[in-house]
């Protein structure tokens, strides 16, 4: 297990790399003037353009420029915005609001997921299970940016039972954004659960754990639902290093101060030094998610070995 | 063992002077969109302690969905199990869930043809073989461990005290299957039903199994269902034997009579179908025709249009035509029963 | 395909994390069973009304983009009058009036267009892109797979969204083609460029399982090019469960497009589009919630017509999963 670790973590370092690169390459390095790019729509002082030339090395070929910030990177330094202020300073102010974003989703998407995919697939075919296949294709099939505006309306206009922009009121802030953002993830965990519920009943092991004259609760929870839950768990994990990069048009439409709507703003603003930074760090989420996920899957799944 | 030990697992108490199991009139069908299944069409048959039944049948025979029935494990809907099946004299088709649950360990257990799909794969043997304490019996953890590894040595699984921990995929298939008798053997039953429990092993470790379940049912006295396929199989455990064909018991005696002779055309068409050491440079012959579509069972007797020996129409003996009336079983020898219009003609034959 | 083999897909699935559960290409596509396939998923198609109602949705839509005037009532969408501004809806004006007081019935019709075309010119590429590279991956393995599969894998740790709003936020200032224009072209390539991975997994697993295959053996005993074997015996194969990708996708893609725009960096105005509508509609949505309301409602209509049909689709296409 430990080598196989190493070894994922060796395979990560390419794809972070590229990644990275890859959006290096677009904020910087799209054929065109990098300085219109840069510095968008304003007004830019010759002195200004010659920093920026210096700072990101932009008469160097390109892989010179991004092995320069890859240096800067590795020691610590994700370089600064067009003010001045450090980039890791704007992550360490905004990555906390979108952590809290995150944990809240991942608490609905767990818990609603869970608990509908369950009841789904032990009664298939019921009226229950009919009511999660024809709500969770609804949801699915609702961007999340509608989604968004119909919980604005409904619930925090119409019926004022959530604050719907900003994070002043603490935790019940996240309420409605992370019940937005969760909603695709936790239609997917409904369905998934309730397939792989559905899929083990047969198994020839359920069978067995019968036949042993074990009660059916034991038969359910111990030889049923621990054995469905491996791709579920596996899921949700997966998931949240993608939520922790996908939160853009959620924290956008509540006014949540985090990466999500800082790489927005910066996107918008041509600030390529926050951007690229973020995105890095997105990137290194999900991989570190996937790998967490792989592991855990050995974990969970005895048959599982990487050696 | 005695029954007491039974009444200590919250089991009911069986009836004085009653056999072990009597199943009679078994009718299994299972409802589906596209028209109901008759798996099952009236069997009846008893086991006594200490006997081996084998019961012999090709695939869709109902032979396992028999034997799902009398565990209970069968899942209504979709199927609908009528007749009796009682343990000890008592119908478990009358009780409650609760009643007949408490039966499956204690009272009958089972074992399955493929170990590795009916072993959990996700739990260590010794937690599957000590559940049955832990939830029969409110053993401890530890306790249940200890008594599992008791039981892989009991069936003869080297170093059960270091392998006790380790998982299904990780055993050889002819040590699954005993991990699956331990599991099964685990309470000591009074009936333990083993569903083609070699069919997926090689030849030399089926053997080993087989002697193993033999050596265990002299050890502890239990009555033995022995579900197969395999005629070798029959013939070197099995004291009894039941043939089904179409979910009907067709032909019923011991071992030594049946094989000998057969009463009903398709053991006869059975006997003939496979090689036999004695009978070595004979042609082999199969059975002709189709096995029958249990959503469309022939009338009559089910097995005419297959059989060499049916009469139809005016050559039948009258109330004896094989395409119209359904024959019963019937004693046509001593201590012999066969479902077949013209078994005389067919004994000897 | 042995059990094994398709344990082993499901779980490269899982862990590729390709939701379609279509790794099952058990048959050559040659085969008549595979004739028995698509006829046996007609019959359950029929019977399944989720897919008419996406069908029914989805024929309605390509009628609006391709005949808006009938379904604007006649309406043209740039006839405002500031007088009718927010105006609510009405037995005239269904869907009431926008901030420029013109009528917003129409303004949603004439969005299908613009929608649809990225929608089906984004997963056109997407299918390009995911079958060639899948495929060479898949077919070739070794060497040649690692560095196509490294290269989807960075893609894939990038979100969607992000990509393509970066590419399109610095694309006008740079000199491509296409990208450079601001247009449903480059809305649809930037989609596409951040959204082939998945398709490409797909093809690249569908053609590893065939390729193993006993008839792939025998083609090849007999002395069948690589390319031959590839177009002949082995894409076809990957048919059925990229067509339940295409479909699903097709929505995904439709749904991104509107949010690009909202966030203002995919249509730009004067063009007629439902991102460009809710977004225009959201600081007025105290006062004229409908503007809002409206474009969100037919926008998710169009994405769940689509993801209907391929969940149908996919149903009927993967008999593992029918009841």
């Amino acid at each position: 297990m430990g080598r196989y670790v190493a070894r994922r973590l060796l395979l990560t370092i390419p794809v972070l790399i590229g990644a990275s690169f890859l959006i290096f390459t677009m904020v910087y390095a799209l054929p065109g003037d990098p300085i219109r790019a840069l510095a968008g729509d304003r007004p830019v002082s010759p002195a200004v353009v010659a920093v920026l030339r210096e700072r990101f090395h932009l008469d160097d070929p390109l892989p010179v420029q991004y092995w320069e910030y890859l240096k800067n990177l590795l020691s610590g330094d994700l370089g600064t915005d067009f003010r001045g202020r450090p980039v890791l300073d704007t992550i360490e102010r905004t990555l906390p609001v979108t952590i809290k974003l995150t944990l809240v989703a991942v608490l609905f998407e767990a818990v609603i997921g869970l608990v509908a995919g369950v009841l789904a697939g032990i009664r298939r075919n019921g009226f229950f299970d009919n009511l999660v296949l024809v709500s969770t294709t609804v949801i699915v099939s609702i961007p999340i940016l509608v989604l968004a505006f119909v919980a604005q309306l409904l619930f925090g206009l119409k019926l004022g039972w959530f604050p719907i922009a900003g994070t002043r009121e603490g935790w019940f802030s996240y309420v409605l954004p992370g019940l937005v953002l969760a909603s695709g993830s936790l239609a997917y965990v409904a369905r998934l659960t309730r397939t792989s519920i559905a899929e083990n009943m047969r198994a020839d092991y359920v069978r067995t754990a019968k036949a042993k004259g074990l009660p059916p609760s034991r038969v359910i929870v111990r030889h049923t639902l621990r054995n469905s839950l491996i791709p579920v768990v596996t899921f949700i994990g997966a998931d949240i290093g993608t939520l922790l990069g996908g939160a853009i048009v959620t924290e956008t439409v509540f006014n949540l101060p985090g990466i999500g709507r800082e790489v927005f703003d910066s996107v918008r603003a041509q600030e390529g030094a926050v951007v690229v930074g973020i995105v890095t760090l997105m990137v290194f989420f999900f991989i570190f998610f996937n790998l967490v996920v792989d592991v855990l899957y050995a974990v969970l799944d005895p048959r599982i070995r990487y050696d | 063992m005695t029954l007491s030990d039974i009444d200590s697992t919250g089991a009911a108490p069986a009836v004085p002077g009653a056999s072990l199991l009597e199943v009679d009139d078994l009718h299994v069908e299972f409802r589906q969109r596209s028209g109901v299944v008759n798996a099952v069409n009236g069997v009846t048959y008893t086991l006594a302690e200490g006997q081996t039944l084998a019961i012999l049948g090709e695939s869709g025979s109902g032979k396992s969905v028999s034997a799902q029935a009398i565990m209970g494990i069968l899942d209504t809907p979709p199927a609908v199990v009528r007749g009796a099946i009682r343990f000890q004299g008592r119908d478990m088709l009358t009780m409650s869930a609760e009643e007949q649950r408490k039966i499956r360990g204690p009272g009958i257990s089972m074992i399955f043809q493929d170990a590795l799909s009916s072993l959990n794969p996700v739990y260590s043997v010794g937690w599957q073989i000590g559940e049955m304490f832990r939830v029969h019996q409110g053993a401890s953890r530890k306790e249940a461990k200890q008594r599992a590894i008791e039981l892989m040595d009991r069936v003869r699984i080297p170093a059960a005290a270091k392998r006790v921990n380790d998982y299904p995929h990780q055993f050889s298939g002819g040590m699954r299957q005993r991990v699956m008798i331990a599991m099964a053997i685990a309470l000591d039953p009074r009936i333990l039903i083993a569903d083609e429990p070699t069919t997926a092993l090689d030849v030399t470790v089926q053997a080993q199994v087989m002697d193993l379940l033999k050596d265990l049912q002299q050890e502890t006295g239990m009555g033995l269902i022995l579900i197969t396929h395999d005629l070798g199989v029959v013939n070197e455990v099995a004291d009894d034997v039941a043939v089904m064909y179409a979910g009907r018991i067709v032909e019923r005696g011991t071992v030594d009579d049946v094989f000998t002779d057969a009463a009903h055309p398709y053991t006869e068409g059975l006997m003939k179908s496979v090689p036999q050491v004695e009978a070595k440079g004979g042609r082999l012959q199969p059975i002709v025709g189709q096995p029958p579509n249990l959503a469309a069972i022939p009338s009559g007797c089910p097995f005419h249009p297959r059989c060499a020996h049916r009469r139809l129409g005016a050559a039948a003996a009258p109330g004896r035509e094989c395409a119209t009336d359904v024959p019963p079983l019937r004693l046509v020898t001593t201590g012999r029963e066969a479902a077949c219009h013209y078994s005389e003609e067919v004994l000897g034959a | 395909m042995t059990d094994q083999q398709q344990a082993d897909l499901r779980h490269d699935e899982v862990a590729a994390g390709t939701t379609t559960g279509l790794a099952s290409p058990s048959v050559d596509a040659t085969d008549d069973r595979q004739n028995s396939l698509w006829s046996d998923a007609w019959g359950s198609l029929r019977r399944n009304a989720l897919f008419w109602v996406g069908a029914v949705l989805t024929v309605l839509l390509i009628a609006m983009a391709l005949f808006p005037g009938v379904f604007a009532r006649g309406v043209d969408p740039r006839a405002c009058d500031l007088a009718n501004s927010k105006a609510r809806p009405s037995a005239d004006h269904w869907f009431g009036y926008d901030v420029q007081g013109c009528d917003y019935l129409s303004n949603v019709v004439y969005g299908a267009r613009n929608s649809l075309i990225i929608g089906v010119f984004a997963v056109a590429v997407v299918l390009v892109l995911g079958v060639v590279v899948g495929a060479l991956a898949g077919y070739f393995g070794g060497f040649t797979d690692g560095i196509l599969s490294r290269i989807a894998d960075i893609f894939y740790a990038l979100p969607l969204i992000l990509g393509a709003l970066v590419l399109l936020r610095v694309g006008p200032s740079t000199d491509l083609p296409i990208i450079s224009d601001r247009g449903p072209g480059a809305v649809a390539l930037a989609l596409a460029l951040f959204g082939w991975m998945t398709a490409m997994r797909l093809v690249r697993s569908q053609v590893i399982a065939v390729k193993s295959s006993d008839y792939v053996a025998a083609a090849r005993a007999m002395g069948a090019s690589n390319s031959r074997i590839l177009l002949r015996h082995i894409l076809p194969n990957a048919v059925a469960p990229v067509l339940v990708y295409t479909t699903i996708t097709i929505g995904v893609l439709i749904a991104a497009e509107a949010t690009l725009t909202y966030l203002g960096v995919g249509l730009q105005r004067p063009a007629i589009s439902w991102g460009l509508q809710i977004a225009a509609g959201q600081d007025s949505i105290r006062s004229a919630p409908h503007l809002v309301l409206f474009p969100s409602i037919v926008l998710t209509l169009t994405v769940m017509a689509f993801i209907m049909m391929g969940d149908a689709l996919r149903d009927a296409l993967d008999p593992r999963q029918r009841a």
